[in-house]
């Protein structure tokens, strides 16, 4: 495997006698999302500073491309840091805030200063707030300030310590959409803390457990569903009640959990159907009408198949940022495609409800961009001796376009 | 069931322990004050060190517009009252000697060498010295000077090289203000309220008042100035270190003790200064 970016090697560390950290090993590899989820008060926040160099390790050591993190200068380390508390300058407006670490680390004329701070306004959707003081704006618009800040060098390291905590579930996911969308687009490594199970999952390539003062897992989303680990009853479990915010669908685990529990109790019949629906053009929609938008059209889209499919007993779950699965029990294929045909219908009530988010968006943004969001959804009927992941794949590949929801300029839509 | 042993139980302390106690606690505050000392000694030769590095001119100048043009108007106001109590107060010592014509002499030379530096450090520390306690205490505990550092900004060179560099500049200059007010002030109280000749006050001023007693003034103010930036900065740097309050409870302690410190220290600092130049 490829030399860490980071690895923490046996790192401890105490304040006043008390351990925080003791003996954490992990890896954190380049060009990745990796969060660290833990309850609070655990020292993941502790762990991040280690990285960022305001904290010291008491034993053991931290290496940077394998190299001592403690002989690097810390100005040689391309890294940004965004604080939970935000950490905004309250003398200083939403603008010299973001422009600081440029005015006071390059040598750029003030005019390309000021474009480049002025495109990260633009899309982080703070043009409104240009020349106000922090105390001036919402928690939300200071997260973004803090994250406009955070990502106006183009760092190659951006830690982000619990950046949605205090947000409303739309704006939790904007904001995790947010990174994703810019760790794509830039190609920055990425390394959050965050409380947000399960949404943080949709964006995380690695997630990193931290239980008992030391690292108890790393892996993939995927490896962590198949973790079996007291953090797993200890924290997930507890952080979990937040998965229905967004969407009101269950979480992946509670969606395998209830697989399970009906193929145990035969509720599945003898053939099950599976839908998998997912939404292409969230990118756009997120670029041009901001993440809110987006947002708000998952979160239509999750509420719409929770309350259509559960009426006909199904449960559903979101897979990934921009998909979700339906399971349908004692449904057989061509039942599940006349309660399809049925949903598709309904759904034209709710695209007008998603149009009107756009139109709002329009508004709020100034623009007068129009973008399209296309609705697939395919189908596969199981058996309750097959494999789910196998089912779910064929309903994968049979997505088709059921609708296409297009804004003309300021709301109207086709 | 064993009762719990207490466990400070102050009846079965030793004897000795009674004696021993303020001993042990006056050395606990004599190595922590040394500690401070060789602390924020180092602390103002890395902020002093990074005055010189670039992007520091606009910094100073603001700091200089905060700490000196904002603070001429209360010194403008000290210094007049100050020469007038000194011009009144003289005049009715003097005056028992028939030595009134020396009111100006008086006057001068006990603004230029001695009250005029230290009331200027005075009212400087309590009107800047505290905003700087407070200012720099509010951004640590708000995590704005770590936020600083991973921006890979040096928060001395940032905030504190300015607020030296402009101290500097800016107290001799304000003691200046002071003094010229401050004999102003006398010649009211003397010459237009008390009736001594006004050619004689003016000519004691300019006879009396050398040049090594200017300078001594400055060199004055200049230590002054070092002290008071060292001082307050450092205790709002440090606030979030204090070990006997958090949050916005040790802004305030570290801002009052920012206050106190630099005035003790001013006066100390002012009896040694003169002796050495005296």
């Amino acid at each position: 495997m490829a030399t860490p970016l980071i690895e923490f090697k046996d790192v401890s560390k105490r304040f006043n006698g008390k351990t925080v950290l003791e003996r954490v090993n992990l890896q954190i590899y380049e060009g990745e999302v990796t969060t660290i989820i833990g309850l609070s008060g655990t020292g993941k926040t502790v762990l991040l500073k280690h990285i960022i160099g305001l904290h010291k390790p008491d034993e053991g050591t931290i290496l940077f491309r394998g190299q001592p993190l403690d002989r690097i200068r810390r100005g040689d380390l391309p890294m940004s840091y965004m604080f939970q508390g935000n950490a905004l300058f309250d003398s200083m407006t939403v603008f010299e805030n973001i422009a600081l670490p440029l005015q006071e680390t390059t040598n750029l004329g003030h005019d390309e200063i000021r474009r480049r701070v002025m495109t990260r306004i633009e899309q982080m959707e703070l043009a409104d707030a240009v020349h106000k003081y922090p105390s001036e704006i919402s928690g939300g618009m200071q997260k973004r300030v803090a994250l406009a800040r955070a990502l106006v060098t183009d760092p190659q390291i951006v830690l982000f310590d619990e950046p949605t905590t205090g947000q409303d579930p739309v704006r939790k996911n904007a904001i995790l959409g947010m990174i994703a969308q810019y760790q794509r687009s830039f190609g920055f490594t990425a390394i959050l803390v965050s409380h947000e199970i399960p949404d943080v999952y949709f964006i995380s390539n690695r997630i990193l457990a931290l239980y008992g003062k030391s690292i108890v897992f790393q892996g993939t989303p995927e490896e962590f569903e198949e973790f079996d680990h007291p953090f797993k009853e200890e924290v997930v479990n507890s952080l979990e009640g937040l998965q229905r915010e967004l969407t009101g669908l269950h979480s992946r685990r509670q969606f395998k959990l209830r697989y399970q529990g009906q193929l145990r109790g035969g509720a599945l019949g003898d053939a099950y159907a599976v839908a998998v629906f997912s939404l292409d053009g969230l990118d756009a929609v997120a670029g041009h009408l901001g993440h809110d938008a987006a947002q708000e059209a998952l979160r239509s889209l999750g509420i719409f198949l929770g309350k259509h499919f559960g009426a006909v007993g199904g449960f559903s779950t979101r897979r990934s940022m921009n998909e979700y699965v339906t399971v349908l029990p004692s449904t057989d294929r061509a039942e599940a495609e006349g309660i399809l045909g049925e949903y598709i219908r309904d759904f034209q009530g709710q695209e007008q409800a998603i149009l009107d988010i756009w139109a709002s968006a329009q508004r709020h943004s100034g623009t007068e961009l129009c973008v399209e969001l296309t609705l697939l959804a395919g189908l596969a009927q199981g058996r309750p001796d097959e494999d789910i992941d196998g089912v779910i794949e064929s309903a994968r590949r049979d997505r088709r376009v059921i609708s296409r929801i297009r804004c003309i300029n300021q709301g109207e839509g086709t | 069931m064993t009762p719990l042993p207490n466990p400070v139980d102050e009846s079965r302390r030793s004897p000795l322990r009674w004696l021993a106690d303020p001993f042990a606690a006056t050395g606990r505050r004599a190595i922590n004050w040394v500690n401070n000392l060789g602390a924020s000694t180092i602390f103002l030769f890395l902020g002093f060190l990074r005055i010189f590095r670039s992007r520091q001119i606009m910094k100073v100048l603001e700091q200089l517009y905060l700490i000196g043009a904002g603070s001429v108007p209360i010194i403008v106001l000290v210094g007049l009252f100050t020469g007038m109590v000194l011009g009144l107060q003289s005049y009715h010592a003097l005056v028992k000697f028939g030595s009134q014509g020396a009111l100006g002499t008086l006057v001068a030379l006990s603004l230029i060498r001695e009250l005029g530096p230290v009331l200027t450090a005075i009212m400087i520390t309590a009107r800047a010295g505290s905003a700087i306690t407070a200012e720099i205490g509010s951004q640590r505990i708000s995590e704005q000077i770590d936020a600083l550092g991973t921006m890979r900004i040096d928060p001395l060179r940032y905030l504190i090289s300015p607020r030296i560099a402009a101290s500097v500049i800016s107290f001799p200059l304000l003691t200046a203000i002071f003094d010229v007010v401050g004999i102003i002030g006398g010649y009211i109280s003397g010459v237009v309220l008390l009736g001594v000749n006004a050619g004689t006050y003016l000519y004691r001023v300019e006879s009396s008042v050398d040049m090594k007693d200017v300078t001594d003034g400055f060199i004055k103010a200049m230590v002054f100035a070092v002290i008071v930036t060292t001082v307050c900065c450092y205790q709002g740097y440090f606030a979030h270190m204090r070990t006997d309050s958090y949050g916005a409870r040790a802004i305030g302690r570290s801002t009052t003790a920012a206050v106190v410190i630099s005035c003790v220290l001013i006066l100390i600092a002012d009896y040694v200064v003169t002796s050495l130049l005296i």
